[in-house]
């Protein structure tokens, strides 16, 4: 029988697959990408080490995760002209018409998709310097991060993972 | 695409290992995917979760993911990790002969 979709173990069958995403962006369209991707790869048996760093904090943060806004300026992908893009409410507008989409096709918000990730084995870890720079502290984080960090550690922590920057 | 023999009866594999007729399917073989998969014995749990994604393939036309898996099945995000650790979204759907779901979440 053909294993390849029996999930998380690699070619060898011995070494489990690993993936390590660093997350440093703060935005609704630049969160989903590697929560989603870190969910996919925990459904086929994946490990999941998630990195969170500079603008990525805000994803992290339980005053800010629920207020994440979509980026349009400077977007060529918006479909509008750059100075429509950067007047007042026209983010805001944008952000509602995503987070409309992101309900209708019951897609979970980002909190919950971090619950998810959390509850399914996936390891959530917070930036040390990114924390200190940004006057950060630990416990205005989710209870799902699991500690912050320094980059050392996450690379020990990605050893041998496909590693993916967002 | 290839023909293989599981539980003493033939089924059509596609190249992913996940077969492709759900009608070919028995409680058998699905105990026997299981057990290669590492789950052995399947739970009434497990039976919850395969009667669900058999159905709702045929109401959706469509494997389902793991997040309507859990939102109808009547197991939690954990739950179904614990039952299938090597992989709920692509197992849950290999044992109840069904292909790879399209879902991510």
């Amino acid at each position: 029988m053909a294993d390849n979709g029996t999930g998380g173990a690699s070619g060898d069958g011995e070494t489990p697959r690993k993936v390590a995403i660093i997350c440093s962006k703060g935005s609704l369209d630049m969160a989903y990408p590697g929560l989603i991707l870190a969910n996919a790869a925990r459904m086929m048996g994946i490990e999941a080490v998630m990195f969170f760093t500079f603008w990525g904090m805000d994803v992290i943060h339980e005053k800010r995760v629920d207020k994440l806004h979509t980026g349009i300026v400077g977007n060529p992908a918006a479909h509008m002209p750059a100075m429509l893009a950067g007047l007042p409410g026209v983010e805001g507008l944008a952000t509602k018409m995503m987070k409309k989409k992101i309900d209708e096709l019951e897609i979970p918000s980002v909190r919950e998709l971090i619950e998810m990730l959390d509850d399914a084995g996936a390891e959530l870890y917070g930036c040390q310097m990114a924390l200190d720079m940004m006057d950060i502290k630990e416990e205005d984080l989710l209870p799902q991060v699991r500690e912050v960090i320094s980059a050392m550690d996450f690379f020990d922590k990605a050893e041998g993972a496909q590693t993916i920057f967002i | 695409m290839a023909t293989t023999t599981i539980a003493g009866q033939e089924v059509e594999l596609n190249d992913d290992g996940f077969m492709t007729d759900p009608d070919q399917w028995s409680r058998e073989i699905a105990t026997e995917i299981a057990r290669e998969a590492g789950i052995d014995p399947l739970t009434e749990k497990h039976w919850d979760v395969i009667e669900f994604c058999r159905r709702d393939a045929v109401e959706k036309g469509t494997p389902p993911g793991v997040r309507r898996i859990t939102k109808n099945a009547g197991v939690s995000q954990k739950e179904i990790y614990a039952l299938f650790p090597r992989g709920p979204g692509i197992l849950a759907a290999k044992i109840s002969g069904l292909t790879k779901p399209k879902s991510c979440i």
